[in-house]
């Protein structure tokens, strides 16, 4: 049984402001800017990016016991899995026949 | 809704079904009753958490679901072997074509090859069951259910009549009012569930129980192809999920998904199937390659050729699988640079699998083949399956696609492909892993039979269809005119498919034979074989293994023999912890079955009410802390001297 | 020092080791999923047939709220392992249940704002638009209901049993599920939300 003995749960907290942080920084490019729509698109998706990124290390744990390796592996190959849907369908959908 | 509204009438098949399935029903209850067979039923079979019945409960399904999507074929071969044949009408005609489609694909080739994965995969890894046993039956009973509610859509309510693929708008309810596509959407959904649960616990299974010793790269090559192909399963199982939900909303709530009216994209269901449908074409091929890969070694009697490039082709195959969706629809007018790229990565396939066809071949150079039925299916499965393979890669361009596309040609392609790649395979699995499961052989001679039959059947069917694609007829056609030129071809083809259900029913003859008189005696070995399934009794003792084996190599049963080391000590046999049976998975599949139903009929109230039945066994579950029971040591010894006599 | 290799309680046997990769698996089939039912959403996002766009219904106030709510929660949830981890069941609890009060307030807001926008006449069968909103948006919020449901089984599984390997492995993986919700979450304010008021 591990006992940390802290009383303070730093990393989790840091965590926490941190995507707060992104959160009110993502909704401030988005309606408090006049960056052109694709800029703020890429600058808030790469936010949502770096937050479930905390979300993954710093709530999930995601490199923890001895199938770390095996999660990190599986989740990156799902989020490539997930990037072919989107993007894959996107680019189907609205390039060719749609876009007459 | 009244009894004749939800009952097909009017049609004498149908009428003559009904009649036969009420009484297979009332045959089967009664005999269950007259021979007391009922507790053993529950506690043997529908309640077992063991994954070799629960693979062999898989197989009888797939073989009756077999019969089924045959039947269906034989009825397209009759009602096309002449011009203008009256023997189904138009709509008849696009219920059978669509229920053959999905029946053998989801309902007879995926089970067939989960049930053989049930029952090989823990063995050869030297498990002593799978990673989540519940869940497994639970899988099992979802396929089960969702298999029952889909086939008796053809006397309740009416049969999906879309196509297997169901494309919209064809399939909405606008042009299909009727329930019969949503028997479609919902019992395709709930076996959806269950494959994707199986999917998971076999890679975990594969991943975290393998035998000590075993790595990654000393996995024989039917575990390797399983896990691939479990992953491939994790993967496009949930974009199935996703579509028929789509298609569930449109059909049931009057969404607009894929409607042509308020901004639905008819093309959006297309894209989704296929993101799912292509890597589920290699979800049934890949363990296919690795039954042939097993067979070939054992009876070429060498160890595999090319391991590691075999493995980087299956990794290969399964990563571009996810990469080629397009080219089911070309023809959508996508634009040249979609085409080209889909195009592209298709031919891309074509050549792991080219390695793979070689490796099996150089295998057997220099081996001395032992010509046994499961070998001639593997032997068979070459030159057939390179055919449609070679078609393949003429459909793969985008430009002489628009040619083939939907034609009969396409129908021979996919045949040739799924054939050979998918039943031939499961054929030469139940030859091989027959004795494991039960403990005698199938009979050879019966089975060269049910080869060569179904071997020239097949061919007589199928290679009529390339020619009368290119001739012009179009998939789907339920007649024709005379004068056209097909019917010699036509005509050979649906005599072809008599010969195949000749081969089938040698089949089924040859298990009723074997069953009655093969020779119990073949001992746990009968065929000289390499991998740690046979280092153990046939039929296999519930706990597996006594001890588990300690792996250095590949083939390590083989080494064993050769070692002499294949021998169990008294003093190792220690206390075995196993799994209890559960009765949540099959009551659940239960209720996930009535509540499909009532989806169908769109009784919303009623699916509310039966969905707490579901709920109810997910929280009965959540409370069940049955940590399973333990077999003793002395238990263990006094099986383990059954079958090897002193140890 | 021992204590920093070796791993909590959850981990404690080979099958709670199992279930729980068996579960970051099923993770990653449930980002395939909403990734499809985004991809959905990217498609038909256009097609308004005659009903509403986005940003003439959303509310970016009620929209931060709901972000903030589950963002929270998340954290408190995270605490409730942390407490776990330090063998202290009263925190756990506790904590779990301020993790579902505040799943609650989000499936309420929720709520409240789908029926928002069926009185201002958006509803599923308006357009393709809708549809995918709709089925995407309530796709997570079932997510969600199920995750209180299931947190509160667990809830009287560890005031019964206390903190063992196998309530300690069933907390650890519920507290995966919820953090996953909440990076569903993210991409919906992201993806649905900001990107439909830029629009």
């Amino acid at each position: 049984m591990e006992k940390t003995n802290k009383v303070f749960p730093g990393k989790l907290v840091i965590g926490f402001l941190l995507s707060i942080v992104m959160t009110v920084l993502a909704a401030w490019i988005a309606l408090g800017t006049d960056f052109s729509k694709s800029v703020i698109m890429w600058m808030i998706g790469a936010l949502a990016i770096f937050q479930a990124g905390v979300q993954l290390i710093m709530f999930m744990h995601i490199n923890e016991g001895k199938s770390g390796m095996i999660n990190t592996i599986n989740i990156v190959y799902s989020v490539f899995i997930a990037a072919v849907i989107v993007a894959g369908s996107i680019w189907i959908l609205t390039t060719g026949h749609a876009a007459h | 809704m009244s009894v004749d509204q939800i009952l097909v009438t009017g049609d004498p098949l149908i009428l003559a079904s009904q009649i036969a399935i009420l009484l297979t029903i009332i045959g089967a209850v009664v005999g269950i009753t007259y021979f007391k067979k009922w507790r053993y039923l529950w506690e043997e079979w529908l309640t077992t958490v063991d994954h070799k019945k629960i693979g062999i409960m898989y197989i009888l399904a797939g073989v009756a679901m077999f019969f089924r999507g045959g039947v269906d074929g034989l009825m397209m071969k009759a009602q096309t072997s002449r011009p203008n044949m009256e023997f189904l009408d138009a709509q008849h005609y696009d219920e059978v074509f669509t229920t053959h489609g999905i029946v053998m694909i989801l309902f007879m080739a995926m089970p067939m090859l989960i049930g053989i994965m049930n029952v090989v995969l823990p063995l050869q890894i030297g498990a002593r069951d799978v990673a989540f046993p519940k869940l497994n039956a639970l899988s099992f009973w979802t396929f089960f259910v969702a298999a029952m509610l889909f086939n008796i859509s053809f006397v309740i309510g009416g049969s999906p009549d879309a196509g297997w693929t169901s494309y919209f708008p064809l399939a909405g309810k606008e042009f299909t009012p009727g329930v019969g596509n949503n028997y479609y959407a919902i019992a395709l959904q709930i076996a959806g569930i269950g494959t994707l649960a199986t999917g998971i616990n076999f890679i975990v299974t594969i991943l975290k129980m393998r035998a000590p010793g075993m790595t990654l790269m000393k996995m024989p090559m039917f575990t390797w192809t399983s896990l691939v192909t479990s992953i491939l399963i994790v993967a496009a199982f949930p974009i199935l999920t996703v579509a028929l939900a789509f298609m569930t909303m449109d059909r049931l709530f009057g969404a607009h998904f894929f409607t042509v009216a308020a901004g639905g994209d008819p093309m959006l269901w297309l894209n989704l199937f296929w993101l799912w449908g292509h890597p589920e074409v290699y979800i049934v091929v890949l363990p296919a390659f690795g039954m042939f890969s097993e067979v070939i070694a054992t009876f070429s009697r060498k160890n595999l050729y090319g391991y590691k490039t075999m493995v980087a082709s299956i990794v290969g195959i399964a990563f571009l699988s996810m990469l080629v969706w397009v080219h089911h629809f070309y023809t959508m007018g996508n634009s040249a640079a979609v085409n080209s790229v889909f195009s592209i990565t298709t031919m891309m396939i074509a050549i792991p699998t080219g390695v793979k066809i070689f490796n099996w071949l150089f295998t057997m150079r220099k081996g001395r083949i032992k010509f046994t039925t499961s070998m001639l299916w593997s032997l068979a499965f070459i030159p057939c399956f390179t055919i449609g393979g070679v078609t393949g890669v003429m459909l793969a361009m985008a430009a002489a696609d628009y040619q083939y596309h939907n034609t009969m040609f396409l129908v021979a392609h996919f045949h040739y492909v799924l054939i050979p790649g998918v039943v031939f395979a499961v054929f030469a699995g139940l030859y091989y892993w027959w004795p494991k499961m039960f403990g005698f052989t199938l009979n050879e001679k019966i089975g060269k039979w049910h080869f060569w039959l179904f071997v020239i059947g097949f061919n007589l069917t199928f290679m009529p269809m390339f020619f009368v694609g290119l001739d012009g007829m179009s998939r789907r056609m339920y007649t024709y005119s005379e004068g056209l030129g097909w019917e010699g071809w036509l005509g050979f083809s649906a005599a072809g498919s008599l010969i195949m259900a000749a081969g089938f029913a040698a089949l089924c003859y040859n298990i009723y034979w074997s069953f009655r008189f093969a020779s119990r005696d073949v001992g746990s070995d009968p065929w000289d074989a390499r991998t740690l399934e046979w280092a153990t009794a046939s039929p296999v003792q519930h706990y597996n293994f006594a001890v588990v084996p300690k792996v250095d190599s590949l083939d390590p049963f083989w080494k064993m023999k050769k070692k002499g080391t294949f021998k169990l000590k008294k003093q190792d046999i220690k206390e075995i912890h196993m799994p209890s049976n559960s009765a949540i998975p099959i009551l659940m599949g239960i209720a996930f079955g009535i509540v499909g139903f009532f989806l169908v009929f769109e009784w919303f109230t009623l699916a509310a009410i039966w969905s707490l039945g579901i709920i109810a066994c997910l929280v009965a579950n959540s409370f069940d802390y049955d940590d399973g029971y333990h077999v003793s040591a002395e238990e263990v010894e006094e099986t383990e001297r059954k079958w090897r006599g002193d140890l | 020092m021992a204590t920093e290799t070796s791993l909590p309680l959850e981990y404690s046997t080979k099958q709670n080791e199992m279930n729980i990769l068996g579960f970051w698996i099923f993770l990653g089939a449930e980002i395939v999923l909403f990734s499809t039912l985004f991809a959905g959403y990217f498609v038909l996002e256009g097609n308004t047939a005659n009903g509403p766009a986005g940003h003439e219904i959303f509310i970016f106030k009620d929209v931060m709220i709901q972000t903030f709510l589950l963002l929270t929660s998340s954290f408190t949830c995270s605490l409730a392992i942390y407490q776990m981890r330090n063998n202290n069941v009263k925190g756990l609890i506790t904590w779990l249940v301020v993790t579902m009060a505040l799943g609650l307030g989000f499936l309420y807001m929720e709520i409240n704002e789908f029926i928002h926008y069926v009185h201002e006449g958006a509803t599923l069968q308006t357009s393709g638009f809708l549809s995918s909103f709709f089925t995407l948006l309530g796709t997570h919020g079932l997510h969600v209901t199920l995750g209180l449901g299931w947190a509160t089984l667990l809830i009287i599984q560890i005031a019964r049993r206390g903190i063992t390997p196998v309530t300690a492995r069933k907390t650890f993986i519920i507290s995966l599920y919820w953090h996953f919700l909440d990076v569903v979450w993210i991409f919906i304010f992201t993806f649905v939300y900001l990107r439909g008021l830029v629009m």
